[in-house]
């Protein structure tokens, strides 16, 4: 579990957290959302230890990181995985060479072994045969894979993605979203996920923090969002007048007025829903 | 005051990458390949740049020596003596200074921007140690070696040069290497060799590492590096010979 308490950044003047409290909770996938500029990539920056906070604390497991000696710092360092916008893969390794580098780092496990948990993890992404494979070889879907499974070889407690899918088609999202939801519940670990995806909120979203100027704005689920009445998070999730309407629909769902969006069919041939067939 | 906070900036990244490795193999063949990279990468551009300054030192000097009364000789001498003293350890690592200073910076700042130096941090991993001490350790280790082959084939470039255009004949040429030779002179040859090597590695690292933004700052901050490591090169020459000639 990580908690934050009245966490502050600034970049000089400029104030980019104003005491953030939160609390991600182990095995579950937590989310941090926000309107771009809202702070979300500095919070987690800060909560890695990429950036200093100004106050606060930040607390894994109930020990404050910002306090930690240097050498504490670094061993809770090893029990972190993350997965960065962008993969950050090493560009020079091949795709096993870079899963394989945090133990070649931290471990004195023999080669054999290095090469068994690498093959086991890489197979867990989806993975298989690509190991010799450069990153400039494979697709924006399987560079975040490889990086899911370098930050998952050593079997970190916190895992942090910064915007998984960004640059990913819908369907590669998805994949990528369940992908980090099954891996958070199959090793119990507290995962922590920046994201602009609807689709992640409303697929994996089990404790989402929605951050507005720096400050938590609301916390809760995504099934308590759509029974929100917060406007701000409103009109930031469902932005467009189809997803308002997608919404309004899902609250019908979820209070059983409706049948549930997977009976669509049943709908369809009832033929209460114009779908635009025979027309000219 | 950009300067002394920069310069600041630069002396913790040297303390840094003083540190401790976390894996002492890792950081082995880290070094042994940015050794490859630095020395094993240039070895091509400075034969070639050896070679010819030798021979165009060669040949300058003996369209200088218009006086019947100095010998023949003399152009060993000279040729051997500025090769010695300045070309090889000089020219040859400010030609570095353009191949491995850019390289350097280039491949930090690539690392930099795309994030690549953060995973290293969240993984626990001293980023200064692991990617600059090498670099430094590689450039002390290769960069001088360069500038002994440097030395070497600068005056056999001179050699070759004054035998094909009939400035000396070989032999006399061998005899005016051998002609007031000192040892302190190939001293203060590598004296500046291990200098400008750290100071193309440990400058261009700086700019590397340090690099914010995208890759327009990468191209800047490479041209930045090989700007300031020829001029700190030319001024410490500069008080290298000052205090040992």
């Amino acid at each position: 579990m990580i908690e934050l308490r009245n966490v502050i950044k600034s970049f000089g003047d400029k104030a980019v957290l104003k005491g953030v409290n939160a609390r991600f909770d182990k095995g579950k996938t937590n989310l941090i959302i926000g309107a771009s500029g809202s702070g979300k990539t500095v919070l987690q920056k800060c909560m890695v230890g990429l950036l200093k906070i100004d106050s606060g604390e930040i607390l894994f497991s109930g020990t404050d990181f910002v306090t930690m000696s240097g050498e504490d710092r670094k061993l809770l360092r090893q029990q972190i995985g993350m997965l960065f916008q962008g993969s950050a893969l090493f560009d020079s390794m091949t795709v096993e060479q870079n899963v394989m580098f945090p133990l070649d780092m931290f471990t004195k496990w023999t080669r054999g072994e290095k090469l068994e948990r690498v093959n086991f993890v890489l197979e867990r992404v989806d993975l298989k045969g690509v190991n010799a494979k450069r990153p400039d070889e494979i697709s924006g879907g399987m560079k975040k894979r490889v990086g899911i499974a370098r930050a998952i070889v050593l079997k970190p407690k916190y895992l942090f993605c910064d915007e998984p899918n960004s640059g990913l088609d819908p369907r590669t999202s998805m994949l990528i979203d369940k992908l980090i939801h099954e891996i958070t519940k199959e090793n119990d670990i507290t995962t922590i996920i920046n994201t602009h995806d609807m689709n992640s909120v409303m697929e994996i979203g089990e404790n989402i923090l929605y951050l507005d100027q720096g400050k938590e704005e609301w916390k809760g689920t995504n099934k308590e969002i759509i029974f929100s009445k917060h406007e701000k998070l409103n009109d930031f999730i469902f932005a467009s007048e189809f997803l308002k309407d997608a919404k309004d629909m899902r609250a019908l769902e979820e209070r059983g007025i409706i049948d549930n969006d997977r009976n669509m069919d049943k709908i369809l041939k009832e033929g209460s829903i114009d779908t635009g067939e025979g027309k000219e | 005051m950009k300067l002394f906070s920069s310069f600041g900036q630069y002396l913790l990244m040297l303390r840094g990458a003083a540190r401790k490795p976390e894996n002492g193999k890792m950081y082995w063949k880290e070094l042994m390949h940015q050794s490859v990279e630095i020395g094993f990468g240039s070895l091509g551009i400075v034969v070639i740049i050896s070679i010819f300054m030798g021979a165009v030192s060669a040949v300058q000097t003996a369209y200088q020596l218009v006086s019947p009364l100095i010998p023949r000789e003399t152009i060993a001498l000279v040729v051997r003596d500025t090769v010695i003293l300045e070309f090889a350890p000089t020219l040859i690592c400010i030609v570095l200074a353009g191949v491995v200073g850019s390289k350097i910076a280039g491949e930090l700042g690539n690392m930099r921007v795309s994030e690549q130096i953060d995973a290293l941090e969240i993984m626990g991993i001293n980023t200064k140690s692991y990617l600059i001490a090498p670099k430094i350790l590689g450039a002390l280790l290769t960069i001088p070696l360069l500038v002994i082959i440097s030395m070497v084939l600068g005056i056999y470039g001179g050699r070759l040069a004054s035998a094909l255009g009939e400035l000396v004949a070989g032999d006399a040429f061998d005899r005016g290497l051998q002609n007031g030779f000192t040892i302190k002179n190939v001293y203060i040859g590598l004296a500046k060799a291990y200098s400008f090597a750290f100071i193309i590695s440990s400058i261009s690292s700086f700019f590397g590492y340090y690099v914010r933004g995208g890759a327009l700052e990468i191209g800047r901050a490479s041209t930045a590096a090989v700007i300031t490591s020829c001029i700190v090169i030319l001024m410490v020459d500069y008080l290298i010979a000052y205090i040992f000639l």
